[in-house]
């Protein structure tokens, strides 16, 4: 309490205990949200990373593109932990771990593991983090990253658990949204598709908080927005409209964000038949667009983008997939404590 | 006779006994009280539970109640109350008078007693306990859940299990 100044005295002099505890517990949580320090850390959410803490992680980002480091990670040894499969997030980590001179170990699906020997999660992370200096994973299973850090004190990766959560991919949106942008605060910012079910739209609205971004949220009534995602974006301020149609974001829009509609989302068949071909988007589409609007995906996309967008200055889901190697390669270097 | 006065029946020691130890879960919001039981497993209780449902209350117009009788609640146990709950008032009861109330707390974090709604939470799924993060937005009545690890919100209605 030496430390404090008088009229911090005051303050806390007229709180109850709990009224100072509960304070203290408060600045502390934003303390460790926002320190800059990732050493030993592990990024299981975007909800624990604070604006400086996003912006320090896409300073180092863009550093990795611009000026490889072959040999930061040489003698670290990366747990390349896939419980279900994956394409992008499985080969850019390793890549990225590749790249940065370390090694990898690990496995690509559950099947070879001792899960299948009914073997907890808790029990295989805590053995892999005793072979390993930082893991990267996916689970199927939401929570799962949250409970692979307390088996292990080595950092945890997350590359998505389950429908939760899945940090690097709104890093890499974020960075791309900067890359393309050349800023990150007070863009409009278009999400399209199914905004219902898909955590990468949720995750990155949840991050956009922090950017005083506007955003415009385009789907079917069914597959709309979730009211708890609606209701954080209010207690932050953050202006937001709903529309139906792609066609009445597509002038004002920074960015365009789609998705991807899965028919296995739709208990009735033919409501998915009726809007199925509302949300794609084509080159004739975005005759209206602003010369710097990119439109982003986080892929795989299945006809929800035409083919013939791909070549338009708009397209940018190709360099947003590239994007998630620098993305990666700045996280393993920050928690392994060789970026600072 | 009107039907603001109180006939004999509606005097509450014709209705719930006076007990000689233990604890009266008093001011339980009206439907809530059922799930206090399975909470506190007060089903499997050795001693006598009685409970009292719609009792009129002059706060909060219809009111549940709850006397355990030989178990004083702790104060862990009185704040599980409270997420079911909020504005509830435990008695300790010995030897037939009120020996200690307290209004109970809103906890920050419940551990362990609910099962998270959500089937592929990995609590459901490995033998572990749960957590919740508890809020609500200066209305006590309305408190949010969020699962630590699968970071799903619930509201009360959405609780349907409870480990002991």
């Amino acid at each position: 309490m030496s430390d404090l100044s008088t009229e911090e005295i005051k303050i806390l002099e007229g709180l109850s205990k709990e009224e100072i505890l509960a304070k203290l517990k408060s600045e502390a949580e934003e303390q460790h949200k926002s320190r800059k320090t990732f050493f030993g850390r592990d990024i299981i959410s975007i909800h624990e990373l604070s604006r400086e803490g996003i912006l320090h992680i896409l300073k180092h980002s863009k550093g990795m593109k611009e000026t490889p480091q072959p040999d930061l990670l040489q003698g670290y040894v990366m747990g390349s932990c896939f419980f279900e499969p994956s394409t992008r997030t499985r080969l850019s980590f390793e890549t990225a771990m590749s790249r940065l001179g370390g090694k990898i170990i690990g496995f690509a699906e559950a099947g070879v593991t001792s899960a299948k020997k009914k073997e907890t999660l808790y029990d295989s992370m805590k053995i892999i983090g005793q072979y390993v200096d930082v893991i990267a994973m996916r689970h199927p299973m939401e929570g799962a990253a949250q409970r692979a850090a307390e088996a292990t004190d080595k950092p945890i990766l997350n590359g998505g658990d389950g429908s939760n959560q899945h940090p690097t991919q709104t890093l890499l949106d974020l960075f791309t949204i900067q890359e393309c942008q050349g800023k990150l605060d007070n863009l409009n910012i278009a999400m399209i598709g199914d905004l219902k079910y898909g955590r990468t739209v949720h995750s990155l609205a949840q991050a956009l908080t922090n950017f005083n971004a506007t955003l415009s949220f385009v789907a079917p009534e069914s597959l709309q927005m979730p009211n708890y995602i609606c209701d954080d974006l209010d207690k932050h301020g953050v202006k937001y409209t709903l529309y139906e149609k792609i066609a009445d974001v597509v002038s004002s829009a920074d960015i365009l964000y789609m998705t991807r509609i899965q028919e296995e989302r739709f208990p009735d068949k033919m409501e998915y038949e009726k809007i199925k071909n509302t949300y794609v988007l084509d080159s004739k589409m975005l005759i209206s667009a602003k010369p710097n609007m990119r439109i982003m995906h986080p892929l795989p996309r299945v006809n929800e983008i035409a083919t013939d967008v791909d070549h338009t200055p708009h397209a940018y889901y190709f360099e947003q997939a590239h994007n998630g190697l620098y993305v990666r390669q700045a996280l393993l270097g920050l928690v392994l404590g060789k970026l600072t | 006779m009107t039907s603001e006065q109180k006939t004999p029946e509606d005097l509450r020691a014709f209705k719930v006994y006076a007990i000689k130890a233990g604890t009266v879960i008093d001011h339980i919001q009206v439907g809530r009280a059922m799930k206090i039981i399975d909470i506190l497993k007060l089903a499997s209780h050795k001693s006598t539970v009685t409970v009292g449902l719609n009792f009129p209350s002059s706060n909060l117009g219809r009111k549940d109640i709850i006397k355990v009788e030989n178990r004083e609640l702790s104060p862990e146990e009185a704040n599980r109350v409270a997420i079911f709950a909020p504005n509830s008032t435990i008695n300790i009861i010995r030897n037939f008078k009120v020996a200690d109330k307290f209004k109970v707390k809103i906890p920050e974090i419940i551990n362990k007693i609910i099962v998270c709604p959500n089937p592929t939470c990995i609590t459901n799924n490995e033998t572990m306990s749960s957590c919740f993060h508890v809020s609500h937005n200066g209305d006590i009545n309305i408190i949010k859940l969020r699962c630590k690890y699968c970071e799903k919100i619930f509201i009360h209605d959405d609780i349907r299990e409870y480990k002991s």
